[in-house]
């Protein structure tokens, strides 16, 4: 794997992006078909509405009876992990977060790491930094060694490759695995990918792997996984590193439980898959397998500025199972690149903000019609349409205004000009005589509408007004009634 | 101050949120009704080979001859066996053709030989999950790891003694929290992957088949 860094693109291009994204056919095609088939893959999975929502209800419950108990959680968790033997590590940044792996492999004298899926090692961009110091860090996981062999990042935080076509992959996999001749077989390719990678666990230091739900009460790390990657990576190399966000943790292993039936239900739309990997603990004295070592790293960034605000607090409640961008039309048109954060769809839009600073991502708020599809499929009720609202108003709050829990970046969108506009507006509706004189004007000068209205006429005709105002019309109105009551009489 | 500290200072500073009632876990899986035995080896069966695992049902004196000819017939020579009561009654049912590797001895004595001439592995599960259609293994001390991973053929048995409605059954009955092995694992079918545009395949990285025998006596069989 060459250390190149990658193209990485910013959130702060997305309005550039969704348009380059919307023209190109292919790319619309492959999201269209892959949202579609998970979709109904999902709606399968839950057939009794009474039961989904009730389970619904329940997920949502443990979630936020988890985050109501965070902190002391995690130290729950911290004390059980280390009474087992893993080593608790916290990171309030990628940086810091990458400098801890790359102290423990270079302590170990790692050479080789092999990675079961995880979204917070992307996040965190560990590959490139241990790339960039000499360690050779390879995914395991098939659609993220797709993605990584071809030099990009995942377009979906459970399909990381749902953007690419089998004859992608066939041209990729012929070009870059010495010996792959060219098939679109899938069976093939997964064959060609699996040979590549048995070889890389048997050889690899280190594993690497996220956390889907960590026990504070018997200091479990749950993985979910259909591959069997993420069990090679976590059992086979020398010292398994795991790494979470900290809203990860939930009490007890039964509060897991539910969350257990939900995930992989509205994620893949499997009853549950192949496994659940629960590892509580190094190996033993007595076992013959395993890691010797064992590492977790907490990481914040950004976390806890959205567990300061109640409102914000809900984005926390996530367990990543994708359904709500499987589920967003503008995700489903857009595709997962153009968001430009590890993040994409309704999840992204909400969580970004807090890892990257509105600053950066003032435009993904923005990015809904408030149609709310995401919130109604999400299994733990995480009300993402009106947490795109706060946001968009945190974005155009006067940067220095003073609020509690002042989020970074914000006022990232803020314009004199716009909130005078708006003021200008408000103060005109809320007065009788300066609201008759401007409809009167709009209605009487309405043939010098500009032609130009700013983002308006990108995409739509011009706005004129109308040659009477709705006042004026019902006025004539009630004046022709009475006129004809008149006469009748 | 550490990262540590900071993170924990900054989450306790939080704005407080509305009260939190502890979930009712287990008040939500007691409304749910419970299958008898036959349904649960019913579903468990039709649930797994849903998955595609080759599912038998076989009588306890005869579950061993019924693996040792599922492993025959795929041309099994090398089984790896940890050291349980049931891996002795399966290996004294095994023909000459399959021969047994025990488990013993750390992974980094035979881990290339583990990857490269094991032809299959077997693991006897200690609860079967009818909703679901899993099976659970412990693994850790005699049950290595390794055993149901590794090997491109998985066989499993399952006593029909032992299966539960759903997770929250099992782990409620067996009491799961209250003595977690290094590694419990739950396998509903072979290792599989749809990363490749929603294309099913099987054998991703993990076995490519499961084999699961459910033993069961007259009155469920």
């Amino acid at each position: 794997m060459s250390a190149q860094p990658l193209h990485f693109v910013s959130p702060a291009q997305f309005r550039g992006r969704v348009s380059e994204a919307l023209a190109d056919d292919g790319l619309r095609d492959n999201f269209r078909s892959a949202m579609n088939f998970l979709r109904d893959k999902r709606a399968s999975q839950f057939p009794d509405p009474v039961e989904t929502e009730a389970l619904r209800d329940l997920g949502e419950a443990v979630r936020k009876h988890a985050l109501a108990h965070l902190p002391a959680l995690l130290e729950k968790l911290e004390a059980n992990l280390q009474a087992r033997g893993v080593e608790v590590h916290w990171a309030d940044t990628p940086d810091e977060a990458c400098a801890l792996i790359h102290r423990i492999a270079t302590e170990a004298g790692a050479q080789r790491v092999i990675k079961g899926k995880s979204m917070v090692s992307e996040e965190v961009e560990l590959n490139h930094y241990l790339e960039a110091r000499g360690i050779d860090c390879l995914e395991s996981d098939m659609g993220e060694y797709i993605v990584q062999l071809a030099g990009e990042r995942p377009s979906h935080i459970v399909m990381p490759a749902i953007h690419k076509t089998k004859q992608d992959i066939a041209r990729l996999f012929e070009q870059k695995i010495p010996g792959a001749g060219y098939t679109e077989d899938v069976d093939a390719l997964i064959h060609t990918g699996r040979q590549v990678l048995r070889e890389r666990f048997m050889q690899a230091d280190i594993g690497i792997s996220g956390v889907n739900f960590a026990i504070a009460e018997t200091g479990t790390l749950w993985l979910v996984e259909n591959e069997g990657n993420g069990r090679l990576s976590t059992t086979v190399p020398d010292i398994h590193i795991a790494m979470m966000g900290i809203e990860k943790v939930v009490d007890t292993l039964e509060h897991a439980l539910p969350l257990a039936s939900l995930l992989p239900r509205s994620a893949t739309g499997q009853a549950a898959t192949t496994y659940f990997n629960l590892i509580t603990g190094p190996r033993r004295p007595g076992d013959q397998d395993g890691p010797r070592r064992m590492h977790l790293v907490l990481l914040d960034n950004g976390r806890s500025q959205a567990y300061a605000d109640a409102q914000l607090r809900a984005t926390l409640q996530c367990i990543r199972c994708g359904a709500c961008m499987n589920h967003c039309p503008v995700y489903a048109r857009v595709g997962g690149h153009a968001y430009g954060t590890t993040y994409p769809g309704p999840i992204g839009q909400i969580l970004s903000p807090h890892l990257l600073g509105l600053e950066a991502s003032r435009d993904l708020p923005t990015a809904s019609s408030l149609c709310g599809a995401c919130a109604e499929v999400c299994p733990v009720r995480i009300p993402i349409p009106s947490l795109l609202m706060r946001l968009r108003t945190e974005a155009n709050r006067a940067p220095g205004a003073r609020t509690a829990q002042p989020l970074a970046g914000q006022g990232a969108s803020f314009s004199l000009g716009q909130k005078l506009v708006w003021r200008f507006w408000s103060g005109i509706y809320a007065r009788t005589g300066p609201y008759r004189l401007l409809r009167w004007a709009a209605t009487r000068l309405r043939r010098w509408a500009p032609r130009r209205q700013m983002g308006w006429t990108q995409h739509r005709t011009p706005l004129v007004p109308a040659a009477r105002s709705l006042h004026d019309l019902m006025k004539a109105r009630r004046m022709a009634v009475s006129d004809r009551d008149v006469k009748k009489m | 101050m550490s990262a540590r500290d900071r993170i924990l200072a900054r989450l306790r500073a939080a704005e407080p949120g509305a009260p939190v009632a502890v979930p009712d876990v287990a008040g939500y899986y007691a409304r749910r009704s419970r299958l008898t035995a036959t349904e649960l080896l019913s579903q468990l069966c039709a649930r797994l080979r849903a998955s595609r695992a080759d599912v038998k049902v076989a009588a306890p004196d005869a579950w061993a001859s019924v693996a040792a000819e599922a492993l025959q017939q795929r041309g099994v020579r090398r089984l790896a066996l940890g050291s349980c009561a049931r891996a002795v009654t399966l290996a004294a049912a095994l023909p000459d053709t399959i021969e047994t590797v025990r488990f013993d001895g750390a992974i980094e004595g035979w881990k290339r030989a583990l990857f490269e001439t094991v032809d299959a592995g077997f693991t006897p599960a200690s609860a079967g999950i009818a909703a679901t259609g899993a099976l659970l293994l412990n693994h850790g001390g005699a049950l290595p790891r390794t055993l149901s991973l590794v090997p491109p053929v998985s066989l499993v048995c399952v006593d029909v003694h032992d299966l539960y409605d759903d997770l929250h059954h099992a782990a409620s009955v067996q009491r799961w929290a209250d003595d977690m092995p290094t590694n419990r694992v739950l396998v509903s079918s072979p290792s599989r992957t749809a990363d490749i545009q929603q294309t099913l395949a099987y054998g991703a990285h993990g076995p490519r088949e499961l084999i699961v025998v459910v033993i069961a006596d007259g009155e469920t069989a």
